[in-house]
């Protein structure tokens, strides 16, 4: 795993200039070799199908996102390297550059490796007000993470500041992967970072038993429409 | 008076039944789509025309009218239908609801805007974080398929109709339509020059009509229950029923259905069990997400929740992400942490919001601790009006229009932190020398 790959504070996982740009320490991280899987094309085939003849270029995020996925299921760091995204550019016919400008404006592909639970803090004010500073306390003390940007020792972290996820009415919000654990506090993201170091994974959503958006202690509305059908769960 | 049960649209917004079709249909979605579609496209713009309905993705454009801007005459173009569901504004989070509980409604409504402007396919551009939501989406929309609903021939039509799902991946300027179709091409999202305007060239040089989620998914209902049911909620000109968010420093936050224009008292109390510690705790309320300013206690006590009172109030409806703040705020720093999100969020095309969301949020560090001038308050206030109005896109005046609400609003406090700075930071008074 990468480690602490920035050493000025900066947010590393994620887009942007410092992705590209943030020397040479990580050369050596960059894989030579990027080919899609036979899960990967099967998506692929399917993604394409969407648009019309001779606009596969909008398939670039959708491609980003299938090469990060096969780097989780290979590596176990959700991440795209540069071979991945030259693999794309050839896949979509497009120039390199086109592939890696997108890949660094956007947010959500990470350019160098993360941890194997990537722990997204969101920070914006409707969070703040509801305690995302005791989360991101929670995540130091509980992942063995130096701040923003780090990767615990063992490689089962990586602690990102994230803007407003729109979870507000659940705030504070921590993502972990693509999972919202919502209604924190202190101990409850303690308790759920403890459980994720065992192998578990909480049912993401509510972690104070809320239904969903509804306020806390059950709805106010809708109460007067029949429940026509007993929720199954699955899908969710 | 308060919205009854009966007369909202979102039956499903907490997900207490299944999202799935066949419980979707027993809720009313689906029910009649066919014969909606034979009273032909200018029925149809014209009932959401009566309707009043505005926009609901912030900027609250009559939506009508907006559909009526697509080329009438068909031509070797295609037209397009993109539902922005980039949900990003901070405050705000209805659209997730409408997609993971109620998503029926959003893809009955898709097929029906797309016939409305003559489009045969339609996108939905979804928020990259919102993965499991997409996921839903995406099996609803294969349900649809199945059941003939989309598709050649959706709903016995004769209408041919496709519709897919486009993740975005984390980019809050994607919410701005133009940035949408930049991104769903598979660009950067940097918002496009206007004119021309998406209608006459948008997705792929074609004609196309960017809505909000919850915009296209009060349509299919607004149809069967008519345009006139839906004008007679809310004052004029501010018609309908609309998803609130309400959040922060109350007892129970909660997203709620609710009739426009309603008391923003009435609507805390009634529906998020007021402000933590009663009324009289409340120090503002920013009404609208990030970009709309904040407003002051005197002010809530009695402004009505709807574009033109927030608007009398030099602040706005935006998406009705009503974010609540108590006397215990550091309101300083709460606004300061809305311009660190602009200054992340900037895609950087226009230098007045690339250099200027920097240069406001640094300020505004500064003003969080008091290490600062008085007269630099006017300075703040000063480029805010400079970088307002100035670039492509609007996230640079929505940047600045908290700065503004801060400063209109509780001068006195940062004035009073920067006192309060300079006391605890004071040199100690030289020491007189002997010699004097």
């Amino acid at each position: 795993m990468s480690g602490d790959l920035r050493k000025d504070g900066v947010q590393s996982p994620g887009g942007g200039w410092g992705a590209t740009h943030a020397g040479d320490q990580q050369h050596d991280l960059q894989p030579t070799h990027f080919q899609f899987d036979a899960e990967s094309n099967a998506e692929i085939e399917k993604i394409l199908a969407r648009y019309p003849a001779g606009k596969q270029a909008s398939g670039t995020i959708p491609l980003l996102y299938v090469a990060q996925r096969q780097m989780k299921r290979q590596t176990g760091s959700a991440w795209v390297p540069r071979v991945a995204m030259d693999a794309i550019a050839a896949r979509l016919g497009i120039p390199p550059i086109r592939v890696y400008e997108v890949a660094t404006f956007y947010f959500m592909f990470n350019t160098r490796p993360i941890g194997r639970f990537h722990l997204q803090v969101c920070g914006t004010t409707p969070c703040m007000l509801r305690g995302s500073d005791d989360v991101l306390r929670a995540c130091k003390d509980a992942g063995h993470l130096k701040g923003y940007g780090d990767t615990s020792p063992d490689g089962l972290f990586t602690l990102t500041e994230v803007e407003c996820l729109g979870a507000c009415v659940n705030a504070p919000v921590l993502q972990v992967d693509d999972d919202y654990y919502e209604d924190l506090d202190y101990d409850r993201t303690v308790a759920l970072i403890e459980a994720l170091k065992r192998g578990e994974r909480p049912n993401p959503g509510s972690t104070i038993g809320r239904q969903t958006s509804a306020p806390e202690g059950g709805p106010l509305t809708l109460t007067e429409i029949p429940v026509v059908h007993a929720r199954s769960g699955a899908g969710e | 008076m308060a919205l009854s049960d009966k007369d909202r649209i979102f039956t499903n917004l907490y997900g207490l039944q299944d999202w799935r079709l066949p419980a979707a249909q027993r809720r009313g979605n689906w029910d009649g789509t066919k014969a909606i579609l034979e009273k032909g496209r200018d029925w149809i713009i014209e009932e959401v025309k009566a309707s009043g309905l505005r926009g609901r993705g912030g900027a609250g454009f009559p939506t009508g009218m907006k559909w009526s801007f697509m080329p009438k005459q068909p031509s070797e173009r295609p037209h397009y239908l993109v539902v922005n569901a980039d949900e990003s504004e901070p405050g705000t989070c209805k659209d997730r609801d409408i997609i993971r509980h109620d998503p029926h409604t959003l893809i009955e409504g898709c097929l029906i805007a797309g016939f409305a402007m003559g489009a045969h396919a339609g996108y939905i551009y979804i928020r990259g974080e919102y993965y499991n939501e997409s996921v839903v989406l995406e099996a609803a929309i294969q349900e649809a398929y199945d059941a003939g609903l989309l598709g050649r021939n959706a709903c016995g039509s004769g209408w041919d109709f496709d519709l897919y799902v486009h993740r975005g991946a984390g980019a809050y300027i994607c919410g701005e339509e133009t940035a949408l179709i930049e991104s769903l091409e598979g660009k950067k999202g940097m918002p496009r020059l206007k004119p021309p305007f998406p209608a006459a060239v948008g997705l792929y040089g074609a004609p196309t009509t960017v809505n909000n989620v919850e915009t296209i998914a009060v349509v299919p209902t607004i149809l069967r229950r008519g345009g006139a049911w839906f004008a007679g909620f809310g004052r004029p000109k501010n018609s309908g029923t609309k998803i609130f968010c309400i959040q922060g420093h109350v007892n129970k936050p909660c997203n709620v259905e609710e009739e426009m224009s309603i008391p923003m008292r009435e609507l805390i109390e009634r529906h998020a069990g007021g402000v933590r510690g009663g009324w009289d705790n409340l120090l503002c309320v920013i009404p609208g997400g990030s970009s709309t300013p904040l407003l002051p206690k005197e002010i809530c006590d009695t402004v009505l929740m709807d574009f033109d009172a927030l608007r009398e109030h030099k602040s706005g409806l935006g998406t009705a992400g009503v974010i609540v703040m108590d006397k215990s705020t550091d309101i300083v720093r709460a606004i300061a942490r809305l311009s660190k999100f602009y200054k992340h969020e900037s895609c950087g095309q226009c230098t007045p919001c690339r250099e200027g969301m920097g240069w406001v949020s640094r300020m505004m560090e500064r003003m969080v601790e008091g290490r600062a001038e008085v007269e630099e308050i006017d300075l703040l206030e000063e480029v805010t009006r400079r970088i307002e109005g100035h670039t492509i896109c609007a996230l640079a005046d929505g940047g600045v229009w908290p700065v503004q609400g801060l400063i209109r609003h509780f001068r006195p406090v940062m004035e009073e932190r920067i006192a309060d700075y300079k006391r605890r930071h004071a040199k100690p008074a030289a020491l007189p020398l002997a010699a004097e």
